[in-house]
C-alpha cells in the first residue's frame, strides 16, 4: 500500500501539471473536476479487509496504528504540495491555484476525520471515519494521474469525468441515501466540488480520448470507444467504472457540490452555506438561477425557463385543462376552480365555445419553439462552440455521418441539448414534442435529429 | 241570413261569464274528444276552449305555430310526442308562448340544440320545470344555456351522459331556485358538480343522484341543505364506507332516501348516513350487497318513524326482519320482493308488529307457505296492497282469508299461485279492488270470475294471463259488473272467443286489450272492441290467427287514440299496416312473422305513419327495406327492433304454447336451469 502511494505521490506533481496544461489546450476545464477515480478500483479490495478490521474491532490497537500511519502519510503529501506551491509559485495561474487550495482543503479535512476516529466517542460514519483508511489511500493526486493516463490512451475504460446520467446518479444517490440521515451533513463530512461555468453550461462532460468527440452519458462514451479497437470491447472495458468498486465505494467520501456563483448560497462561501447533492443539481441550479431565461413557452408565451426540461414539463401542462372562471380566472385543477366558484357570488364555470382549432394551435406552437430553439442556441454556443472545433479539428477519427453534419454542427449541438439532455432526465412521452420541433425545423434540424441519434446509439 | 241567425242564437251565452264556462271546461277536460266536440261547436266556444287550455301535448312538431297561436295561454308543453323538435320548432315555442310558458318536456325529443335552447330560456322567463333526459349528445355549453332560465325550478337531466361538472356548475350558479334535479345517469357528473349544485340551490327539496360516479364526499354538502326531502343514490358505487364515515349531519327534512344498489355501502356508511336523518319516512335498500342482519337492522334505530321500506333482493334474515318490526313500528309500506330467504317465522315475526301495515310486496319469496300469509291477513287488517307473485307455496285457505280479514284491499297481484274460486269469491267482497292479477293462476273458473265481476265494481284493471280455466262466460260477468275496466289481459286464454269481445266493448274506458295468442278471436269481435271502445292505446293481436286487414280498417277508422299495435303472426297483409297510417298517434308497431307482408307494403305503412317511434319487424326485412328509408325513419326519431326468430311458428307450436301443462313444464325448466 504505502508503495502504490508513493507511487501516486510521486507521479501526482508532473502529472498534475501536464494534465493542467492539457487542458488549456483542449480550452476544456473538465479537469477541475474532481471525482473518486476509478484508480480507487486497485485499492478497493485491499481496502476492504481494512474496513472490515476498523469495523469489527474499533478498538484494535492495530487498526489505530494504521490510522495514525495514514495520517502520517497524509502530512507528507501536504507537504509535497506546499513544496510543489513553492516551487512552482510564480507560474501558476488562478485555476490551479483554486485547484491547489482544494486538494489541500480536502486533505486536510480527510486528516481531521482521520483524526477524529482514533477518538471512542466518535461514532462511527459510514462516509468517512470508518473508511478513512481506505479513502486516504487514493486522495487527489491520483484523479489527475489518472487523467495523465487518459491522456495517454491507457486507461479510457477508466474514464472519469462528471457523469450526469440519470441511471448513475440515481445509483450515487441511493448510495448516499444509505449512508446519511438527512440533508444536514456536517460540515466537513463530506468533500465540496466547485464546477466552473463553463464546464456547468458545457453539453458534454465525457469525452473520447482519441478523437475528442463530446458525450453527455459515459455509458454513450463507452460504447463509442469501441470503434477505436478491441481492447475497448473486454466487458472489464465495457463495464461501469463504479460497478465493481460498488461494495468498496463506501469508503467514498460524501461529494457535494458548490455553485461558482460568489454570493450565492449554494456557494461554499456563503454563511449558510447549502450544498447540492449531484451534478445534475448543480447544472440545473446553475441555470435556474444564474442564467437568462431564455426558453419561452410556446403557448401562453409568458412563461420563460432557463432548462429546456422545465419549459417542457411546463408546456405539457400549458394550455391543457385549464380550468376557467367566467371572472377570467384559470385553474389548472378542476376542485379549485369549484371552490373558487363555490366562494364568490355570480362567478360560473365557463365552458369552452369548442375545441380550439387543432391545426393552428399546432403550427403556432411549431414557429414558436422553432423560435425558442434559436434562443437556446445563443445560451449554449460558448459551451458547444469548442466541442465543435474539436470535432471538426480531427475529421480523421469521424466516420462519414459525422463529417456530414459538419456544416450543421451548431445546430445540431442545439437539438441535442434540446432533445437529448432533457429527456435524459425526464424520459417520458416528450418525444412527440421532439417529433413537432424537429419536423418545424426542417431538414438541418432532421441532421441535427441524426446528430443526436448518433450520439446515443455510438 | 243565416249568420245573423247564428249570432242571435249565440246571444244567450253572452250572459255566460267566462269563468263560468271555464269551471265547465275544467270538468269537460277529461276527455280529449269532448273538448274537440265543445270547441266545435261555435267561434265563441272555440275562443272559450282557447283560452282556457293551458297543457299541450301535440302529436306532431309541425302544427306547433298553429296550435300555439290558437291556444296563446299555453303553460305546460309536452313535446314526448314530437321525436324530432329542431331548434326552430323551439325558437317558435319561445316566440309564440314564450311569457306564459311554465314546463317542457322535451325528454323524448331530440335534434335541438343549445341555439334553440338559449330562444326557450331567454324568451319564457317565467320557465319552472325543463324535462331535457335522454338529450345523450347534450354538452356543457346547451347546459350553460339552460342556465339562462334564472327561474326555473325542477329540472331533469336524466341519461345526459356528456354532461360534465362544468355544465352542472353553470346550472348551479344560474337556477339558484331550483327544487326538483334529477341527474340520474348523467355518469360525467362527479363530487365537484354536485356539491356546487348543493351548495349555491339551497332550496333543493329532490336531488336525483342515482348511478352518478359521485363519493361520500359530496353528500357532506348535499345533506346540509335545509328542505331536502328526497335523496336518491340508486346504484352509486363510489358512495362507500369510508367516504361517509365523518358524515355528521342533521337533515331533518329528510324525509325519502333511495340507497339500492349502493354496493359499497354497509351498515357503517349507513349508520352515518341515517345518523341525523331522524324524519326519514321511506328507505330503499333494494339489492344492498349486505345481509340484512340482526346488527344491520340495528343502524334503523335512528328513524323510527319510518313509514315505508324497501328491501328487493336482498338477503334477508329471520332475526332482521324481527328486529325491523320492533324498531319500525311505524311501518305502512314494505318490499321483500325476491328476498329468497324469507321464511315464514321471519315474515311472520315482521308483521305481528306492524298493525298499520298498508303495502306488502313479496314477490317470489318462494319459500312462504300459508303459515305467514295466515298471519298478514290477521294482523294487518289494513292491507292496502299485497303482491305475492310466485308464491306457489301458499295454501288456498290463505287466500280465503285474506279477503275475508283485509276488506280495504285495492291492489293483489296472485299472478302464478294456487289461490281457487273459493279465494276469489272471498277476496270478491274487498269492494275497493282496483287491480287484480291472476295470471298463471290455474285452479280459477269463470265461477270465480263472476264473484269479482259481481263484487268488485271499481276494477280497472284485470290480468288473466294463461288463466286457462277463463271462458267467455267469466269474461262477461266481468264485463257487466266492471265497466270502469281500463286494463285487461286474456292472453293464451285459448277457449275465449268473440263473444267476449263483445262483451267487454261495453266496457267504454278500456284502455289496454292483450289477447296474444287467442286462437278464435275474430275480426268481428276485434271491430265491436274499436267501435266502442274510443279510448283504446294498446292493443296485442300477436298470435291470433284469424285477425286480418279488415279488423285492422276498423281499427283504423275508429280507434283513432292507438298507440301501441301488435300484429305479429296474424293474418295481417299489406294493406291493413297501410291503413294504420290513419291513425295519427300511433307509435309502435310490431308485426313480426306475418306472411302477407311485403317489403313495399311495410314501407309504406313506415312512411305514412308520421309518428312512429319503435317498429319490431322481422330480420329479414332489414336488407329488403331500401337503406334510405331506414335512415329516413331513424331521423324521424323511430327506433327497429329486428328479430330473427326461427320460422317454426306453425300450428304445432302454437298448439304446444296453448296447453298450459305443458307450458308451464317449460317454465319450470327454464327456472331450474
Amino acid at each position: 500500500m504505502e508503495t502504490e502511494d508513493d507511487l501516486c505521490q510521486n507521479n501526482w506533481g508532473s502529472a498534475s501539471i501536464l494534465d493542467y496544461e492539457m487542458a488549456m489546450e483542449e480550452g476544456e476545464s473538465d479537469l477541475q473536476v474532481f471525482k473518486a477515480s476509478s484508480g480507487q478500483d486497485n485499492n478497493g479490495q485491499a481496502n476492504v479487509d481494512v474496513l472490515q478490521g476498523v469495523k469489527a474491532q474499533a478498538w484494535d490497537p492495530r487498526t489505530m496504528l494504521s490510522n495514525l500511519s495514514f495520517m502520517e502519510h497524509k502530512i507528507h503529501e501536504l507537504q509535497g504540495l506546499v513544496h510543489l506551491i513553492i516551487g512552482r509559485n510564480g507560474q501558476l495561474q488562478d485555476e490551479q491555484q483554486q485547484l491547489i487550495t482544494t486538494d489541500l482543503t480536502s486533505i486536510i479535512i480527510q486528516l481531521i476525520s482521520t483524526a477524529g476516529s482514533l477518538l471512542p466517542s466518535v461514532k462511527h460514519h459510514h462516509n468517512m471515519s470508518t473508511t478513512a483508511p481506505g479513502s486516504a489511500l487514493f486522495p487527489y493526486p491520483r484523479e489527475a494521474n489518472n487523467l495523465a493516463s487518459q491522456t495517454l490512451n491507457t486507461n479510457c475504460g477508466d474514464l472519469d469525468l462528471p457523469k450526469p446520467i440519470v441511471l448513475e446518479e440515481v445509483h450515487e444517490m441511493k448510495n448516499e441515501d444509505d449512508a446519511e440521515e438527512g440533508e444536514n451533513l456536517p460540515p466537513g463530512s463530506y468533500e465540496i466540488k466547485q464546477l466552473e461555468k463553463e464546464e456547468i453550461l458545457a453539453p458534454h462532460t465525457n469525452f473520447c480520448t482519441i478523437c475528442g468527440k463530446g458525450f453527455k452519458r459515459d455509458a454513450n462514451l463507452r460504447m463509442h470507444m469501441r470503434g477505436h479497437g478491441d481492447e475497448y470491447k473486454t466487458p472489464a472495458a465495457l463495464a461501469k467504472p463504479n460497478k465493481e468498486s460498488l461494495p468498496g465505494s463506501e469508503p467514498m467520501l460524501i461529494k457535494r457540490y458548490s455553485c461558482p456563483f460568489p454570493g450565492c448560497k449554494r456557494n461554499k462561501d456563503h454563511k449558510k452555506f447549502q450544498p447540492l447533492k449531484t451534478i445534475l443539481c448543480v447544472k440545473n441550479h446553475y441555470k435556474r438561477t444564474h442564467c437568462d431565461k431564455s426558453f419561452t413557452c410556446s403557448r401562453c408565451h409568458t412563461k420563460k425557463f432557463s432548462v429546456i426540461a422545465d419549459l417542457k414539463t411546463h408546456e405539457k401542462h400549458c394550455g391543457k385543462n385549464k380550468w376557467l372562471c367566467s371572472c377570467g380566472t384559470t385553474f389548472s385543477r378542476k376542485d379549485k376552480l369549484f371552490g373558487h366558484i363555490a366562494l364568490f357570488q355570480g362567478h360560473t364555470p365557463a365552458i369552452p365555445l369548442e375545441e380550439t382549432k387543432p391545426s393552428a394551435g399546432a403550427s403556432s406552437s411549431q414557429s414558436g419553439s422553432s423560435g425558442c430553439n434559436n434562443a437556446g442556441m445563443v445560451s449554449f454556443n460558448l459551451g458547444s462552440a469548442t466541442n465543435a472545433n474539436q470535432e471538426t479539428s480531427q475529421p480523421g477519427f469521424m466516420d462519414g455521418k459525422i463529417n456530414f453534419e459538419e456544416p450543421f454542427s451548431p445546430l445540431s449541438f442545439d437539438t441535442c441539448n434540446f432533445g437529448g439532455f432533457p429527456r435524459s432526465i425526464f424520459d417520458d412521452s416528450e418525444s412527440s414534442f421532439q417529433m413537432l420541433i424537429s419536423s418545424a425545423c426542417g431538414c438541418s434540424h432532421i441532421n441535427g435529429g441524426d446528430g443526436s441519434d448518433s450520439n446515443t446509439s455510438v | 241570413m243565416k249568420k245573423a241567425k247564428q249570432i242571435q242564437h249565440s246571444k244567450p251565452f253572452d250572459l255566460l261569464s267566462e269563468e263560468l264556462v271555464f269551471i265547465i271546461l275544467d270538468l269537460v277536460a277529461q276527455n280529449p274528444s269532448d273538448l274537440k266536440s265543445f270547441s266545435l261547436t261555435c267561434k265563441w266556444f272555440y275562443q272559450v276552449e282557447s283560452k282556457h287550455r293551458r297543457s299541450l301535448k301535440p302529436l306532431r312538431p309541425e302544427y306547433l305555430p298553429r296550435i300555439l297561436t290558437r291556444y296563446r295561454n299555453t303553460s305546460d308543453l309536452d313535446l314526448t310526442f314530437c321525436p324530432r323538435v329542431t331548434d326552430y320548432a323551439l325558437s317558435v315555442v319561445g316566440c309564440l308562448s314564450g311569457p306564459t310558458l311554465r314546463s317542457v318536456d322535451l325528454s323524448r325529443s331530440f335534434s335541438f340544440s343549445a341555439a334553440g335552447l338559449l330562444r326557450l330560456a331567454v324568451k319564457c322567463v317565467s320557465l319552472v320545470e325543463i324535462d331535457l333526459s335522454n338529450a345523450t349528445e347534450m354538452r356543457d355549453a346547451a347546459a350553460a344555456v339552460v342556465a339562462e332560465a334564472k327561474s326555473l325550478e325542477r329540472l331533469k337531466l336524466e341519461r345526459c351522459k356528456k354532461l360534465t361538472d362544468m355544465g352542472i356548475g353553470c346550472i348551479a350558479v344560474g337556477c339558484r331556485k331550483l327544487k326538483r334535479v334529477s341527474l340520474k345517469w348523467c355518469v360525467g357528473v362527479g363530487d365537484l358538480g354536485v356539491g356546487l349544485l348543493a351548495l349555491k340551490c339551497k332550496d333543493l327539496r329532490t336531488l336525483d343522484l342515482s348511478y352518478l360516479p359521485v363519493t361520500g364526499k359530496c353528500l357532506h354538502d348535499v345533506l346540509k341543505l335545509q328542505h331536502l326531502e328526497q335523496l336518491l343514490l340508486q346504484g352509486c358505487f363510489g358512495v362507500d364506507d369510508d367516504t361517509l364515515q365523518s358524515l355528521t349531519h342533521h337533515c331533518n327534512s329528510l324525509k325519502n332516501l333511495d340507497a339500492s344498489s349502493c354496493q359499497n355501502l354497509t351498515q357503517r356508511g349507513l349508520a352515518s348516513l341515517l345518523s341525523g336523518a331522524g324524519c326519514l319516512e321511506r328507505l330503499d335498500l333494494a339489492h344492498s350487497s349486505s345481509v340484512i342482519s340482526l346488527d344491520f337492522a340495528s343502524s334503523l334505530n335512528k328513524v323510527s318513524a319510518l313509514q315505508s321500506i324497501r328491501l328487493d333482493g336482498c338477503s334477508v334474515t329471520c332475526d332482521g326482519l324481527k328486529a325491523i318490526g320492533t324498531l319500525c313500528v311505524s311501518l305502512r309500506e314494505v318490499s321483500l320482493s325476491k328476498c329468497v330467504t324469507v321464511t315464514d317465522e321471519g315474515l311472520s315475526s315482521l308483521v305481528v308488529k306492524l298493525k298499520g301495515l298498508r303495502k306488502l310486496d313479496i314477490t317470489c319469496c318462494r319459500k312462504l307457505s300459508g303459515a305467514s300469509i295466515t298471519q298478514v291477513a290477521n294482523s294487518c287488517p289494513l292491507l292496502v296492497s299485497l303482491k305475492m307473485e310466485s308464491c306457489s307455496l301458499v295454501s288456498r285457505e290463505a287466500f280465503w282469508l285474506i279477503g275475508h280479514k283485509c276488506r280495504l284491499l285495492e291492489e293483489l297481484d296472485f299472478t302464478d299461485n294456487e289461490i281457487d274460486d273459493e279465494g276469489l269469491k272471498s277476496i270478491s267482497t274487498c269492494l275497493s279492488l282496483s287491480s287484480l292479477k291472476l295470471g298463471i293462476c290455474l285452479n280459477i273458473t269463470d265461477r270465480g270470475l263472476s264473484y269479482i265481476g259481481m263484487g268488485c265494481s271499481n276494477l280497472r284493471e284485470l290480468d288473466l294471463y294463461r288463466s286457462v280455466g277463463i271462458t267467455d262466460i267469466g269474461i262477461s260477468s266481468i264485463a257487466q259488473g266492471c265497466c270502469h275496466l281500463e286494463t285487461i289481459n286474456i292472453s293464451y286464454c285459448k277457449d275465449i272467443t268473440d263473444k267476449s269481445l263483445v262483451s267487454l266493448s261495453k266496457c267504454s274506458l278500456l284502455q289496454t286489450f292483450e289477447s296474444r295468442g287467442c286462437p278464435h278471436i275474430t275480426c268481428q269481435g276485434l271491430a265491436t272492441i274499436a267501435v266502442r271502445c274510443k279510448r283504446l292505446t294498446k292493443l296485442d293481436l300477436k298470435k291470433c290467427p284469424y285477425i286480418n286487414d279488415s279488423g285492422l280498417l276498423t281499427l283504423a277508422h275508429f280507434s283513432q287514440g292507438l298507440k301501441q299495435i301488435s300484429v305479429s303472426e296474424t293474418g295481417v297483409t299489406d294493406v291493413g299496416l297501410v291503413s294504420l297510417a290513419n291513425i295519427g298517434c300511433l307509435q309502435n308497431i310490431a308485426a313480426v312473422n306475418t306472411r302477407g307482408l311485403s317489403p313495399s307494403g311495410v314501407a309504406a305503412a313506415l312512411v305514412g305513419c308520421g309518428g312512429l317511434r319503435k317498429v319490431k319487424l322481422h330480420a329479414s326485412l332489414r336488407s329488403l327495406l331500401p337503406p334510405s328509408l331506414i335512415n329516413h325513419m331513424e331521423a324521424r326519431g323511430c327506433a327497429f327492433l329486428w328479430k330473427d326468430y326461427n320460422n317454426n311458428n306453425n300450428n304445432n307450436t302454437l298448439q304446444a304454447e296453448l296447453d298450459p301443462k305443458y307450458w308451464k313444464l317449460q317454465l319450470e325448466e327454464d327456472i331450474m336451469l
